[in-house]
């Protein structure tokens, strides 16, 4: 980007503030860092002795942090854990929010229920179409040429790693008898 | 109904088999959705950066809707009602809602004591499933769902919900004083509206830090800033040093988290690989470039694990850190005020509007920063009427 062009934007601000709409209108002297974040009440010395909201019927497998004692009185019931995903999830949350133990089996549990996804789909007699899942439609429209190139490459990359592969197979079939 | 969902990183697809969402408990409302939008923070998930984020989920936390069910505790809202709904899902009685922090409601995420419960954002924020679908379910629905005033346009109401919030707070935790020099670090959207809302607090000069020249090229118009592209300007911290008088800027905003450039250090342990839960660089520039005694204000997202953060220059020089989640229902009547009356205009940054059933294509293009996009919203045909 040409910055040169910013002398202009400078030069304005250094003028006149009077073309920025509501200019210092939330101007607070008292807005130090202090600030008020929050409305302070106190209420946090109370502790778990507030008025809960009601309680959502826990129907459903809710995997609930160990740092606190019960789930909360509302939450999602969206994909519950399930299978090995499910299961390194569950040991996930025998440990605290501040454990590796806790973050990275998640993350490896992510990786793995992506793969059950394309399993359950296949598996519902849906071929799930991974071209338009990832977007490539838009690709081919905005990046046509980008696109063409990444497939090219990943083309080339894969043909040379199977035929690598091949060859030594060939090779080791030779020296066995 | 016709939903967004995520089957892994990098893949999410419309699916019309995704079940309507029920009352589960007497608080929850159903919204029909008539405007979603797709965050920058949406990004990583679909970069497969936040953990948690299971196959199936619906993702949006930014949408709009109207009111079609409500549960038997339900009072304020009722049928009919055409509500812009905050990405925060506070119950509005816990310690932490009653002093209006309502991004760290205790009574919303069972799966996180460190994050409150947030629409269509992963198990870690509570496993809900968000906006960017049909129907969706808003729990706690007399709490944070708020009427969208009349004449409003639901374009800029859409924005209400997270965007305009999160950089109004990020300006405001600055704690700007007049004459101040702010330096926001990443021109997405909420860069961009953290750079305007600036001006809001009394500020001079404004200075907006990224990688692409049409986003930068768009937070000049928008915003009225001056903006630096960090690959044609050197180290950014010493420019940003000469830029003023060798003191440092008086604020800095980190508005990009866990998916920074400019790096490769942690490009390659804090995005390729996760070593570290993302990318530092923006946070590091920020700390580094600020005065002394200055203050530096986070709304980037960051993974919860570890982060390489120059801590020991922020003992040194005496920084006050301030970082949150926007409190959005704390900020909505100020900021509606500030749209009413033309002094935000936020929906000219919505640069895409895309039917719900592109939604893969959507992704990518925000994704992939292709077709210049900003800011992309998601409509469903079955909303078009509204």
């Amino acid at each position: 980007m040409e910055n040169v062009a910013n002398v202009d934007v400078q030069k304005r601000t250094d003028e006149t503030y009077k073309d920025i709409p509501g200019w210092g209108i939330d101007a607070d002297p008292e807005n130090e860092p202090t600030y008020p974040m929050k409305h302070y009440t106190g209420d946090d010395h109370q502790r778990l002795h507030y008025e809960r909201p009601p309680l959502q019927p826990v129907d459903v497998e809710v995997l609930h942090s160990n740092e606190r004692p019960n789930v909360t009185a509302a939450f999602g019931t969206v994909s519950p854990p399930s299978g090995l995903s499910g299961m390194l999830r569950r040991y996930a949350f025998q440990h605290s929010e501040g454990s590796s133990l806790h973050w990275l089996p998640l993350i490896m549990a992510d990786r793995i229920n992506a793969i059950e996804g394309i399993v359950d789909d296949l598996a519902h007699g849906h071929i799930p179409n991974v071209f338009a899942e990832r977007g490539w439609n838009a690709e081919w429209k905005y990046n046509r040429k980008g696109l063409i190139t990444k497939i090219a490459v990943t083309t080339l990359v894969a043909t040379t790693v199977i035929a690598l592969l091949s060859t030594k197979k060939k090779k080791k079939k030779r020296f066995s008898f | 109904m016709l939903a967004m969902n995520y089957r892994g990183p990098f893949r999410v697809r419309a699916d019309r088999n995704k079940p309507y969402p029920e009352i589960l408990h007497p608080g929850d409302a159903i919204v029909q959705v008539t405007r979603s939008c797709i965050c920058g923070s949406d990004l990583h998930l679909y970069h497969g950066l936040v953990p948690d984020t299971r196959v199936g989920m619906t993702f949006g936390h930014e949408f709009t809707g109207i009111v079609v069910e409500t549960g038997s505790a339900v009072q304020k809202l009722k049928v009919g009602d055409h509500v812009l709904v905050p990405f925060n899902i506070a119950c509005g009685m816990c310690p932490f809602c009653k002093q209006e922090l309502y991004g760290n409601c205790h009574e919303s995420n069972p799966e996180a004591t460190a994050v409150g419960g947030i629409f269509g954002y992963s198990h870690t924020a509570g496993g809900y499933d968000g906006g960017q679908a049909e129907y969706v379910r808003v729990p706690y629905a007399d709490v944070s769902p708020t009427v969208i005033p009349q004449g409003m346009d639901l374009d800029d109401a859409v924005l209400l919900t997270d965007v305009v919030p999160t950089g109004y707070q990020a300006a405001e935790m600055g704690g700007i004083k007049k004459g101040d020099t702010v330096v926001v670090f990443g021109a997405g959207p909420i860069g961009i509206m953290a750079a305007r809302c600036s001006w809001l607090f009394g500020a001079a000069r404004v200075i907006v830090i990224d990688q692409l020249d049409y986003r930068l090229e768009f937070a000049k118009n928008y915003a009225k800033c001056e903006v630096y592209n960090f690959r044609s300007i050197g180290d950014p911290v010493l420019f940003l040093k000469k830029q003023t008088d060798y003191f440092g800027a008086d604020v800095c905003i980190d508005a990009v988290g866990c998916e920074a450039a400019g790096s490769a250090m942690n490009t390659l342990t804090g995005r390729k690989t996760l070593l570290q839960a993302g990318s530092t660089t923006a946070l590091f520039w920020a700390i580094n470039s600020v005065k002394k005694g200055g203050i530096v204000s986070i709304v980037g997202v960051y993974g919860p694990t570890w982060n390489f953060v120059p801590i020991g220059n922020v003992v040194n020089k005496g920084i006050t850190i301030r970082a949150n989640q926007a409190s959005v229902k704390r900020l909505l009547p100020r900021l509606i005020d500030h749209v009413m009356s033309g002094r935000l205009n936020p929906k000219e940054i919505i640069t895409h509007r895309i039917p719900l059933e592109e939604v893969s294509d959507a992704y990518h293009i925000f994704s992939a920063k292709r077709d210049n996009c900003i800011k992309p919203i998601l409509i469903p045909s079955s909303a078009k009427a509204a």
